[in-house]
């Protein structure tokens, strides 16, 4: 139904931060005294719009909002309306990311305080925030690529912010290319979409797509999925989500942790009518997310940089998100609550880990923090927070949302369900294992510092989004999942829950996996709490241990399986260019000019010369002419 | 008894126009005092182009002929005569500039005297002017508006002398280089003589197997016996004598040494106006005397098209000096012209002629732009035409520059300007008649020709300025009038053409 009252308005949610970021740059350096606030500002605006807007959609009784805006393309056939959706799907991320976004441009203020390049910095933001909106608002696959592509660019942007860092720099360049292959997946199933169905609009598509082919449909699904791995760091693109912490923190906790990465998982819910005619591609997606699930558990156990370990957790929790999509309609909700619940926890760990920084001199190496527990109070007991509910601590967040998903997997049935579940009962272990031995390394034992340290809290502009973003660690999950069902809520996306007969008694479930935990914690007490932390990581380790350093060798298999071939290619394809195409030009250009030149010499001066030409040209014509007569 | 052939007066109105000024003129050059003559004559000019052009929009929609069946005045025709007469005016006010040169016009003092003498020495430097170019520019466009409107060979011959003379003459009265001028005025009296030549014995031929000059009974005579040898040839021979003023190849060899001797604003006239006229005389006599004879003339403007892009590219190649080869640009554009000429389709029914007229406008609008920039880069010898002398331009002069490089853009045909365009539209009369093969060596003809063209632009911008560089005049209200206008149309005519276009289709009409 057409949009009435504030939704109408609802376009003013991308336009605002979208002013946002073109003020600030092309205003320049003028903006650079208030430019921080400008840009907090629109992100905030953005957000009371967005609740406001999600209270009004509550009340209507159709629970999808179209607003049009403009004709974006109109050739041939292809008839492509700008236009919004605003349903419960999409005002449930509306309201993730204007709320997250806003208190992490909050905390910017602070953390960015003395960097020279803050306004670019907030440019960018508004940028991203511009983008990620598109995304989730847009009412067709089109609206949906050019917000895919904007995340992209404002992600390549604020990874490689301190560009004169080659490292940073490098992760830029290597987080934008592997976007690219999935980003190319995306391409292709919307070129599919439109080849096959004549129209990219969700409701086009969605409407018409039980009327192809299961081939088609399933190659629309898995290529649809290649997109999803890409944005959200999924197997076999994830090796570029921790290099991305290159970034400044807020936008690891931003983007790289909250909203941008979560975006294939949006994705694959809002192409939910795709996926309920191919459950071959859904079954892919689950199975690429427990195999994410479990290298990044298993790659988070071995890292020593704070941030990634922090961003193997992220990969390996969305892994937990698309098993839980994968699942289909018993996993839609789950997977959508641990999104909400892991954008608050994991964010506010990510600021919490900035907090640690910044209070450290920016060193990142958890082999010298230890002991900050008194030093950083709020930051500890925040941190702490979303610790417990990031290892699924009872009645935390993650207790109520990740035990959801665990016991979708187990309620399949079959085999295939008893595996799933188990590599993420496992899972969940490791994430006990490796969170603890983060919690130990930096805030207890006797303090590993560098000398010249002297940690100190951060100012309440940083401390106060991140106790915000603590309270909701604690209680997303309930509200969630008991007090306003999320379920409920996505009921006129999704269909309304059904009752299940659970494999596993959910109290047995429940015991299993704080019995899983505590084994994990135990274990981190066991060899990281009890021993004495060595400043230099020892270099003699089991194999195991190395694999998991190496990230279990992604960037090996990465590198051997594309980059060098591609290099190949390349090089290939560049002598192909220089000796054959350049050769074939050049040789034609020369040809050209040598014939110019030889023609050219008729051209005398003379005016005999010139007559005769013409006699010629006459006796030819009158030749022609009688050859054609005659003939 | 002769009767008296029955003569619409309104149907003449452009023609009175142009040659009544032109009449005029000839007495203003006799009497008015010689401080006053220059303005004078100017007005007088355009008083008579600018007439002939509104007389056109008001005769719209007629559809005769007159004066005894020697006169057609109908759409594609007015069509013409309204471009030819605005071309006219812009280039009336390029001739009228006072600004640029330092002795205050393009136009020798007095051409009887000879080069190099004392005389010549003393008057190069003096403000005397000659202004007989007016009067006999205006005579030249009366001829091209009676060129375009002949419905009877001799008319039409009558009209080719008419515009042709006074082109001989003016192409001599440059004030710079001045034997350079001269040996152009002669080579193209020559050769426009020996074409005229051409022109006449087809007409003596055609007469000889019709017993009639005018085009109707022509028709009549080519639908009952095409096979006629004497008819063929006699086609053959006129299309030669027509296909010379368009600057077609093989008879285009005038073309390059004409336009590079002439004064810059007599080339810009020759250029736009002369083709305009040509090529209605060649569409007026191939649609309506050989329209129903088209399968003989189809191979040969076939093959002439194809010889005249190929030249016109290919020899651009390598020119260095910019007048030189715009003069291949336009050998090559007689070319993609002729290719809308094919497109008339069978029984008349393609959409050849309205895309033809409207590639001429397109064409003109783009020629007189370009060659008056041409006339702003100058050095002590007059206009800097070679091509060295534009590198690094753009630094110097960014608007000389921008609007050179539109103008370039415009003949090469790319989008979003007037060439683009009109190409757009004679290729598809082309492929909707069929001829596609044709269309495939235009485009190749254009890619190779759009070289030259944007090197043009490269050199302006991307290369470092040459030290002792031209010097970019400001000019004066004309010229700035001139460059307004003519960018003004290059831009909407890519832009928006649709109104145009639907002049022109709605134009694209002879009376049979």
């Amino acid at each position: 139904m057409p949009a009435e009252g504030l939704l109408a308005w609802s376009w003013l949610l991308i336009a605002l931060p979208l002013a946002g970021a073109a003020i600030l740059l092309l205003g320049g350096r003028r903006t650079d005294r208030w430019g921080h606030l400008l840009g907090t500002g629109t992100v905030v605006a953005a957000f009371v719009i967005g609740l406001l807007g999600t209270i009004q959609l509550a009340g209507l009784d159709k629970k999808s909002v179209g607003v049009d805006l403009f004709t974006f393309i109109n050739v041939g056939s292809l008839d492509v309306r700008a236009g919004l959706l605003f349903d419960p799907l999409s005002a449930a991320f509306v309201l993730l990311i204007t709320g997250v976004g806003a208190l992490i441009h909050i905390y910017s203020i602070g953390y960015m305080a003395h960097d020279p390049g803050r306004r670019r910095f907030f440019a960018y933001l508004n940028l991203f925030v511009a983008a990620m909106l598109l995304l989730v608002l847009g009412n067709s696959f089109v609206a949906l690529y050019v917000g895919w592509e904007g995340v992209g660019l404002a992600s390549y942007l604020l990874i490689a912010f301190w560009y004169t860092r080659p490292a940073a720099a490098t992760a830029a360049k290597k987080a934008f290319i592997m976007n690219r292959v999935g980003d190319v997946g995306l391409a292709l199933a919307i070129f599919l979409m439109f080849s096959q169905l004549g129209t990219t609009s969700y409701a086009g598509v969605f409407g018409s797509i039980g009327t192809l082919a299961g081939g088609t449909i399933t190659a629309i699904g898995l290529l649809l999925l290649l997109g999803a791995c890409g944005k959200s760091g999924q197997f076999p693109l994830q090796a570029w989500l921790p290099d991305a912490m290159e970034g400044p923190t807020p936008v690891s906790a931003l983007i790289h942790a909250a909203t941008m990465v979560t975006a294939g998982v949006y994705l694959i819910a809002r192409c939910a009518p795709i996926y309920d005619h191919t459950p071959t591609a859904r079954t892919v997606v689950m199975l690429i997310g427990a195999i994410t699930l479990l290298i990044g558990a298993i790659a988070g156990c071995a890292y020593d940089d704070i941030k990634k370990v922090l961003a193997y957790s992220t990969v390996s929790q969305i892994g937990y998100m698309f098993l839980a999509v994968g699942l289909g309609p018993a996993g839609y909700v789950a997977g959508l609550a641990h999104l909400y619940a892991h954008g608050f926890f994991k964010a506010g760990l990510f600021l919490g880990a900035g907090s640690v920084m910044h209070a450290m001199n920016d060193s990142v190496d958890m082999r010298r923090f230890g002991g900050l527990w008194k030093k950083l109070p709020i930051t500890f007991v925040t941190f702490s927070l979303g610790y417990l509910a990031l290892i699924g601590f009872p009645f935390l967040s993650g207790y109520w949302t990740k035990d959801a998903i665990i016991e979708a997997a187990f309620d399949r049935g079959d085999t295939l369900g008893y595996v799933l579940g188990g590599v993420a009962v496992f899972a969940a272990g490791l994430t006990a294992f490796y969170m603890t031995r983060l919690m130990l390394m930096t805030f207890f034992g006797p303090p590993r510092w560098e000398e010249g340290v002297h940690p100190h809290e951060a100012p309440p502009v940083m401390t106060a989004p991140m106790i915000v973003l603590a309270v909701g660690s604690v209680g997303a999950g309930f509200a969630l999942v008991r007090a306003f069902p999320l379920g409920t809520w996505l009921a006129p996306v999704f269909g309304e829950p059904k009752e299940t007969t659970h494999v596993l008694a959910p109290l047995t479930l429940t015991l299993v996996l704080v019995a899983v935990m505590l084994l994990g914690v135990g274990l981190a007490w066991l060899f990281v709490g009890r021993r004495e932390v060595p400043v230099i990581a020892p270099a003699r380790v089991s194999p195991v241990v190395r694999a998991a350093r190496n990230a279990l060798y992604a960037d090996t298999v990465n590198e051997s399986l594309f980059m060098r071939p591609g290099q190949w290619l390349t090089r290939a394809l560049v002598f192909f260019d220089n000796r054959g195409v350049d050769g074939a030009v050049n040789g034609m250009a020369a040809t050209l000019g040598g014939s110019s030149a030889r023609l050219g010499r008729a051209q005398t001066g003379f005016v005999r010369t010139y007559a005769l030409g013409m006699l010629g040209g006459a006796v030819l014509v009158a030749g022609a002419l009688l050859a054609v007569t005659a003939g | 008894m002769i009767a008296a052939p029955h003569l619409s007066l309104a149907d003449l109105a452009p023609l009175l126009f142009v040659f009544g000024a032109a009449c005029v003129g000839v007495l203003v050059e006799a009497f008015a005092p010689r401080e006053s003559r220059h303005p004078v004559q100017v007005a007088v000019a355009l008083v008579g182009t600018v007439g002939a052009l509104v007389s056109t929009l008001f005769l719209a929609g007629a559809h005769e002929v007159t004066a005894g069946g020697a006169l057609a005045v109908d759409g594609a025709g007015l069509f013409l005569q309204a471009t030819i007469a605005g071309l006219g005016a812009l280039a009336i006010l390029l001739f009228a500039e006072r600004s640029l040169d330092p002795a205050r016009s393009a136009f020798v003092a007095a051409a009887a005297v000879p080069v190099g003498s004392p005389r010549d020495r003393e008057l190069a430097t003096s403000e005397r002017v000659q202004t007989e170019v007016y009067p006999l520019a205006t005579f030249a466009i009366g001829g091209m508006l009676l060129f375009v409107a002949a419905n009877d060979l001799l008319i039409m011959f009558v009209a080719l002398e008419v515009l042709s003379l006074p082109l001989y003459l003016i192409s001599g009265l440059a004030r710079r280089r001045r034997l350079l001028s001269q040996e152009a005025a002669l080579k193209y009296f020559l050769l426009g003589a020996f074409a005229s030549g051409f022109f006449l014995y087809g007409l003596a031929l055609v007469y000889g197997a019709t017993g009639s000059v005018q085009l109707r009974d022509i028709r009549a005579a080519a639908t009952a016996g095409g096979t006629d040898v004497l008819l063929v040839l006699g086609l053959g021979l006129l299309v030669v004598g027509l296909l010379f003023k368009a600057s077609v190849a093989p008879f285009h060899t005038w073309t390059p040494d004409v336009y590079q001797g002439a004064a810059t604003p007599v080339t810009a006239f020759m250029a736009a106006c002369t083709k305009v006229a040509a090529f209605g005389a060649i569409l007026r006599l191939l649609y309506v005397g050989f329209g129903t004879s088209e399968w003989t003339w189809r191979p040969l403007i076939y093959g002439v098209a194809i010889v005249s892009m190929v030249v016109g590219a290919v020899l651009g190649l390598t020119q260095t000096d910019l007048k030189r080869m715009l003069a291949y640009s336009s050998i090559a554009h007689a070319g993609f012209l002729l290719t809308g000429v094919i497109g008339l389709g069978p029984g008349g029914t393609g959409s050849g002629l309205s895309a033809t007229i409207f590639y001429l406008l397109a064409y003109g609008l783009s020629t007189i732009g370009i060659f008056a920039v041409l006339t702003l880069v100058r050095d002590g010898d007059g206009e800097a035409s070679h091509l060295s002398q534009w590198a690094g331009l753009a630094s110097r002069s960014p608007v000389t520059a921008a609007l050179m490089s539109l103008f370039l853009l415009s003949m090469a045909g790319i989008p979003l300007t007037a060439g683009f365009t009109a190409k757009f539209a004679v290729f598809r009369a082309a492929i909707q008649a069929g001829a596609w093969p044709l269309v495939v060596v235009a485009l190749l003809a254009s890619a190779v020709a759009a070289f030259y063209y944007l090197r043009v632009i490269v050199l302006m911008y991307f290369s470092p300025p040459s030290v002792e560089g031209p010097t970019v005049g400001v000019p004066g209200l004309p010229t700035t009038l001139v460059l307004a206008i003519t960018a003004t149309a290059t831009l909407a005519l890519g832009i928006f053409p649709g109104a145009v276009l639907d002049i022109a289709q709605r134009a694209a009409i002879f009376v049979g």
